[in-house]
């Protein structure tokens, strides 16, 4: 009996170990979204100053702003999503809607969620060499595009996890109708999916928005203000990691500010985000 | 599921309807083969970038160690050493961390806070890589160079063998750093799909277990765990393949050396940093078609790994529907 006791206080005394290791799991986890969130804030608080929104990127020693790079990358982040968003709601169509269950369709979506966690840089080399290489020089259409490519696989993603959460009973009454197909899909299915698909587009959006590795072989950088689509142009997250690898502080100061901006902007998108699909389910 | 046909099968509609059927239908479908043609297009491009490098220096490129601008001799090795490297630091810092987060979101997070705490980890994952790179650089590896890696020379580096992966000076930046920035990256993605794959499992399983007087973490050991091992395996491969690709906040803090040394505290490169910070400079086609080189390997790579991963997601979730 005794034995039996020890036994049942050593499992329990293992239980509560690991589980009270798990707890700490979780607060380092939480730990370091503190640590860095609290970095950004200390050191990025003190270059936001209205001047970083009207002046351009300066030269070493002088002050100045991001404006040059927070429009290049507001540019460069609306034509990929403009681009890549239809594309990605089509594909995640045919998937859902037109090849459920066929050997095209399964692959498609495979290959679809391959390139969701493929490495951003492989596909900033495919356009360089696509793009970059035939034109003779680096520009914003390079990135733009290297952006859309990378907003396709999230859009599609979500597209077919929402298309297929739609009852089959709205579609079957729609038919009933004499609703031709396209516009069941298009004013039923899309329109029941809406809320979800919009969280897609929302979380694609804060993907490529902080997007570093695949710009700099595309679009370089520019130093100066640039509207030139078809010439490098500035953008944020170039900006911040050739100014974070300088040895001058003040544009060390200024890759901080960047870096709070991007931050958060992308938190920001990816709260929204959430809160949207939340309040999407909790209606159903 | 009922499926509901396009009337160019059912051939009743006349007119335009008829017209915008087939237009839509056939607009989905090319944008569903363009995405094979982007991939088919990424490993097309490759091949034919890294020709050259394959030409020169045949297979031996992959496990040669040199890597010379200045001779045009390039060599894989380094940077596959530096990849594998990092990544499995990542791995064995990461997994159980991972793990640990799962468990606690899983049996037991209060109900209030599971969804505001899967949250904050999630939002681990929506941080650039970027922001990792420079918090890396002035905040992370200053502490560990102040802190962590006497400490860890002093102790574990003074130990026959095994001291040897932590000798040296401590520099800060190199190796650990970065499989470590890594291992708070991955952490949000494998501990998701951990959460997501332990719930699947059906709750009489659990209680069944929990009435023969199992404790909580025997139920996860022994039940649970593997009730889900191969979605926990194809969650760790998922992570593995982000791991392997990540580059802007590895390039920042690895120190960008090319050579292999035995301390993990030694400044290294991997193949996405050694990209990142060569490729604009590379000039000469050996060099720039070296580089292209080091993109298909991992392109290869992660392709095997993440195919890997998605795979065993499937057949879990085939096995959570049946």
């Amino acid at each position: 009996m005794a034995k039996n006791l020890a036994r049942y206080t050593r499992r329990r005394r293992k239980n509560w170990i690991i589980l009270g290791l798990s707890l700490c799991a979780t607060g380092i986890g939480l730990f370091f979204l503190g640590a860095i969130l609290f970095a950004l804030l200390t050191e990025g608080l003190a270059a936001i100053r209205p001047s970083l929104f009207t002046e351009m990127t300066p030269a070493p020693g002088s002050d100045g702003g991001l404006l040059n790079a927070i429009y290049g990358s507001a540019v460069m982040t609306l034509v990929g999503t403009v681009v890549g968003t239809p594309i990605g709601i089509l594909v995640g169509t045919y998937v859902a809607e037109y090849s459920r269950g066929n050997k095209l369709g399964q692959s498609i979506q495979f290959i679809n969620d391959v390139l969701l966690s493929a490495p951003s840089i492989i596909v900033g080399l495919f356009v360089y060499q696509l793009l970059v290489v035939p034109m003779g020089h680096f520009s914003g259409w390079a990135g733009s595009t290297t952006l859309a490519i990378l907003v396709i696989p999230v859009v599609t993603r979500t597209t077919i996890d929402m298309l297929i959460l739609v009852p089959n009973a709205l579609r079957e009454a729609a038919a009933a109708l004499g609703t031709p197909k396209w516009k069941i899909t298009v004013s039923v299915c899309y329109r029941a999916a809406r809320q979800g698909m919009l969280t897609g587009i929302m979380l694609a959006v804060a993907r490529i928005s902080g997007e570093t590795a695949p710009l700099l072989f595309t679009v370089l950088s520019n130093q100066f203000w640039s509207t030139d689509m078809n010439r490098p142009i500035a953008n944020l997250p170039v900006v911040i990691s050739n100014f974070a690898l300088s040895p001058y502080p003040d544009w060390q100061r200024l890759a901080w500010g960047g870096a709070l901006l991007i931050t958060l902007t992308i938190l920001t998108l990816n709260i929204a985000a959430r809160t949207l699909a939340s309040f999407g389910s909790a209606k159903q | 599921m009922v499926d509901i046909p396009s009337s160019d099968s059912s051939s009743r509609l006349r007119g335009p309807q008829h017209l915008f059927d087939g237009l839509f239908r056939g607009a989905t479908l090319f944008f569903g083969l363009f995405i094979l043609l982007i991939l088919g297009g990424v490993a097309v491009s490759l091949v034919v970038g890294s020709a050259e490098a394959f030409k020169t220096f045949g297979p031996s490129f992959l496990v040669t160690d040199t890597w010379n601008p200045a001779t045009d001799k390039f060599g894989a090795l380094v940077p596959i050493y530096g990849t594998l490297m990092t990544s499995l630091i990542a791995m064995v810092v990461g997994i159980p961390l991972s793990f640990g987060v799962a468990v606690f979101i899983t049996e037991l997070c209060p109900p209030l806070l599971k969804r505001p705490l899967s949250i904050a980890i999630e939002l681990l994952a929506g941080i650039p890589s970027i922001i990792y790179g420079i918090w890396g650089l002035f905040v992370f590896a200053p502490f560990l160079q102040e802190h962590v890696q006497p400490f860890l020379i002093h102790t574990i580096g003074q130990v026959p063998v095994v001291g040897a992966l932590f000798a040296g000076p401590p520099f800060g930046i190199g190796i650990l750093t970065a499989g470590l920035i890594l291992a708070i990256m991955v952490l949000p993605f494998i501990s998701s799909i951990m959460r997501d794959v332990f719930e699947t499992v059906p709750p009489m399983l659990r209680e069944s277990a929990y009435g023969l007087g199992c404790t909580t973490w025997e139920v996860v050991w022994r039940v649970v765990l593997p009730y889900t091992k191969v979605g926990v395996v194809g969650g760790i491969m998922l992570g593995l393949g982000r791991a392997m690709g990540e580059t802007m906040a590895v390039t920042f803090v690895i120190g960008n050396a090319h050579r292999i040394t035995t301390s993990l505290m030694a400044p290294g490169t991997t193949i996405s940093s050694a990209l990142a910070n060569e490729f604009t400079e590379a000039s000469g086609e050996t060099y720039q078609s070296s580089l292209i080189a080091l993109g298909l390997i991992l392109f290869v790579i992660t392709f095997i790994v993440l195919a890997a991963a998605k795979y065993m997601l499937i057949r879990m979730q085939r096995q959570a529907g049946s």
